[in-house]
């Protein structure tokens, strides 16, 4: 049985979207598919040493369940955001949901390797030692690499 | 009840890890050991199965009582 192979692209630098690439990569990881992410733009983030700063917020999100119903501009006052992410870390938590640390480092162990784009590195002046040991850069040309031979190919 | 060769306690856990420490607790295990896990996640019945399919472990046992699912799985081979 040849290894099934998952390319994924991961664009958002948001705390609830950093969830389904690293959900999903180190299940496949699990079922023995090789799997590769190419972080690009925001999703550049989700690789940063720490990701204590990743946000979640209502805005743009009307999909998102409130505790209480609230008019679009009181949730744009300033803590609003802060306390969101708060409340959906604590929510996670009770639910034993991961930690987005504890799925990336699972990920990791598991050889999911992790491409970095460098030209959103150039473009927001990202500093290499900001990144976590491990992870590659590259370009368009590098993801399609793997991408091309992939059985599943995702945008996020 | 049967005894296994290693239990895993994965309950209160949420997918994917009750699959992610399955996956871990087997690579303990050799060919034909068996490994019994608890879980409350709703979820984990199909993705247990899914699992076993995809793996080729096989889905041994798989039970459900008082909100707690119980699977057997003998390693492969």
């Amino acid at each position: 049985m040849t290894t099934k192979k998952l390319a994924i692209i991961a664009t958002k630098g948001t705390l609830d979207w950093g969830y389904p690439p690293f959900i999903l990569a180190s299940t496949a990881a699990a079922l023995g598919y090789e799997v590769q992410i190419f972080f690009t733009f925001y999703g550049l983030q989700l690789l940063r040493k720490s990701l204590d700063h990743l946000k979640v917020t209502s805005l743009g999100n009307p999909g998102m369940p409130m505790p209480m119903p609230m008019p679009v501009l009181l949730q744009a006052l300033p803590g609003m955001q802060s306390m969101m992410t708060v409340m959906m870390k604590q929510k996670m938590k009770s639910k034993g949901v991961a930690s987005l640390e504890d799925l990336r480092n699972l990920c990791a162990e598991a050889d999911v390797k992790m491409i970095g784009c460098q030209m959103t590195v150039d473009l927001f002046g990202f500093n290499p030692s900001d990144f976590i040991p491990g992870i590659e850069m590259g370009g368009a040309a590098t993801f399609f690499e793997f991408a091309g031979e992939s059985d599943i190919c995702l945008f996020m | 009840m049967t005894t296994c060769d290693k239990e895993l306690d994965a309950r209160g856990l949420n997918c994917p890890l009750p699959i992610l420490r399955t996956k871990k607790a087997l690579n303990d295990l050799t060919g034909g050991q068996t490994l019994r896990v608890v879980a409350t996640d709703p979820g984990a019945i199909k993705d247990f199965q899914a699992f076993a399919k995809q793996t080729g472990n096989e889905l041994v046992e798989s039970g459900e009582a008082n909100g707690e699912f119980t699977f057997v799985l003998r390693k492969k081979a």
